[in-house]
């Protein structure tokens, strides 16, 4: 069929090219960046709250558990950051959801942008807040008395095996964001139940000091992997085994998420004007 | 001439539903069309189509000559879109929204900041402009919308209801904006539920209803469907309706219409006036009030539908559905 009003337009493109998605990538994460700037809130989540769960913990339990505080500190440390990181995905979907009820994903898509532009901008966005937040946690962590016991390569191969995980749940979050009503119901979600996700598992205390019927869930759980193989790498102990597993789970999570996210999203986008006006 | 938005046959459905149950339009280029409809009409769901954010299930669209389809990516280089609820980021300022929709278009850093303090000036949003839109007013909101769609000049405009749940204030500011953009030869499609916004802002009217176009035409052609004038006459005294609705009945060829102490009857030609004013006069009957008046958008679409336009909605966001 012919169109009835054909006409070339030389000027315009067919397609968007990867360096301007790229380009596009990185404008919104600048935007999701900026956000911070005007909601102190949302700065003090990322930069006050692991600070406070680390004092807190620390000072509390820190003379039960482990004795003394600093020696504490060296077997909790890793796992903050851990626990941390796993909250901050959190936002992801949050600021999905945002976009999503708001309308402002609807502009997005209708400007001549990367279709994976908004979701690649999100998830580069969230790189930068995560690495702010360990780079923070290790600030604070030098200050208390933690001491590195591996070396550089150690704490840098620690910083990209939790990045990966971080990337692997930000899926899980992505798809909570679609199917979320509105942000609130997001964060409802995320926190309970990511409380028992982070709190049950080797973050705080040996899973040895654990009933039995518990330990196998806190050995099977990715935190765990992924807290302990972060101690070997800034402390000491085992590093490979429990590395490959948190890769493992990376992978897996986000084979599994990674296209349901994107299935639920697209139907969501298709099914939009369905209960709204007009 | 030349049409800037054609579709024919087109259809989309939602479940078992159909939200637009094939729609032939055609929007000539440079003109402002408006589409009129209650809510559930279909208004919205034509204009994600041909915003390239819906994908129909049967007929075709094209936008500025591309198929919205096969050349989505063409047609969103012609296209701007201000939807039904504000789609700026309210937790960037006025500003910030600006520049990021000039980067994203891929203008440069000096170039699109530029553009924002043009747009932030023209749409009187320059003492706003570093404050977070969140703080925003609603009419503050939806002109910062529509500035956000008119960074890169687009040769295309979709309004989705723009000036719904505004106050009249806003309503006629953001109208005076919309005009000014018309005359650069933009064409615009506008969705809007008020007869009132159609009439004063629309060249051309397209009514729809159930997913269906049930008429279109100018403002003044579609008003000519319907009685053009009616004749209103309000009795002073309630016993002497009935012989009013005789005399009127007399001089009319419709039959008069009783509510209360009004009776209505169609009034095609004024000198129906000199006549009906002698024959009261003659029958001795005082009247309260006489008026003349002529139809508006909202008798055209009662005409047409048998039911009222609704003259207020409810503003809920859309609701989803969730698994939690």
């Amino acid at each position: 069929m012919t169109p009835p009003n054909s006409r070339v337009d030389a000027e315009l493109q067919s397609h968007v090219g990867v360096r301007a998605g790229v380009e596009q990538t990185f404008t919104l994460a600048w935007r999701s960046l900026l956000q911070i700037r005007h909601n102190p809130w949302e700065l003090g989540d990322f930069s006050i709250q692991p600070i406070l769960f680390l004092l807190l913990f620390l000072y509390v339990f820190g003379g039960a558990i482990a004795g003394s505080p600093v020696e504490y500190l060296h077997f909790m440390l890793p796992g903050v950051i851990v626990m941390n990181m796993i909250f901050v995905t959190v936002y992801v979907g949050h600021g999905l959801n945002t976009d999503l009820t708001q309308g402002v994903f609807d502009r997005l898509r209708s400007l001549p942008i990367a279709r994976w532009a908004p979701l690649t901008g999100r998830i580069v966005a969230d790189i930068v807040k995560q690495a702010w937040c360990i780079l923070l946690l290790l600030t604070v962590g030098l200050l208390l008395g933690f001491r590195i016991g591996t070396s550089l390569v150690g704490l840098l191969i620690m910083v990209c095996l939790v990045l990966t995980m971080a990337l692997a749940v930000s899926w899980i979050m992505v798809l909570v964001g679609v199917m979320a009503r509105d942000p609130e119901h997001v964060q409802l979600f995320g926190f309970t139940t990511l409380f028992p996700v982070t709190f049950v598992s080797n973050v705080f205390v040996p899973a040895e000091t654990m009933p039995d019927w518990l330990r196998p869930v806190v050995a099977a759980n990715p935190v765990s992997h992924l807290s302990q193989a972060a101690r070997g790498l800034m402390v000491s102990g085992p590093v490979l085994e429990p590395a490959l597993w948190s890769l493992l789970w990376s992978l897996a999570i986000t084979a599994v998420f990674a296209p349901l996210s994107v299935w639920a999203l697209s139907r969501r986008l298709e099914g939009r004007s369905r209960t709204g006006p007009g | 001439m030349s049409h800037a938005i054609v579709t024919e046959g087109l259809v989309k459905r939602f479940g078992t539903t159909k939200a637009v149950d094939g729609v032939d339009l055609q929007v000539p280029t440079g003109r402002i069309l408006g589409l009129l409809g209650p809510n559930g009409a279909g208004k919205t769901t034509m204009v994600r189509i041909l915003a390239t954010l819906l994908r129909p299930d049967a007929g075709r669209a094209w936008v500025g000559g591309f198929d919205v389809e096969s050349q989505a990516h063409q047609v969103r280089q012609l296209i701007a879109l201000t939807g039904q609820y504000a789609s700026v980021d309210g937790k960037l300022t006025g500003r910030e929204n600006l520049i990021l929709v000039g980067r994203l278009l891929g203008l440069s850093r000096i170039a699109s900041r530029r553009r924002a303090e043009e747009l932030l000036e023209t749409f009187a949003l320059g003492d706003a402009a570093g404050r977070a839109a969140q703080t925003y007013s609603g009419g503050m909101k939806r002109r910062l919308d529509l500035a956000a769609s008119l960074v890169a000049h687009p040769r295309i405009l979709f309004l989705d209801e723009p000036t719904t749940g505004l106050d009249p204030r806003a309503r006629k500011d953001l109208w005076q904006l919309i005009r000014q953009r018309a005359h650069g030869g933009t064409t615009v499609l506008l969705t809007t539920q008020y007869m009132e916004e159609a009439d004063h802002l629309a060249e051309e009217i397209v009514v729809m209803d159930s997913g269906r176009i049930i008429a279109s035409g100018t403002p003044d052609q579609l008003k000519a469907r319907v009685a053009t004038r009616s004749l209103l006459v309000r009795a002073v005294k309630a016993s002497d309706v009935a012989r009013i609705q005789r005399v009127l009945g007399e001089v009319s060829e419709d039959t008069p219409e009783v509510r209360k102490l009004e009776v209505t009857v169609g009034c095609p030609d004024s000198s129906m006036l000199r006549s009906l004013m002698r024959r009261l006069d003659e029958a001795k009957i005082e009247v309260d009030e006489l008026i003349l008046r002529t139809a508006t958008l909202d008798d055209v679409f009662l005409a047409l539908t048998g039911r009222p336009l609704e003259s207020t909605r409810t503003e809920e966001p859309p609701t989803e559905a969730t698994i939690q």
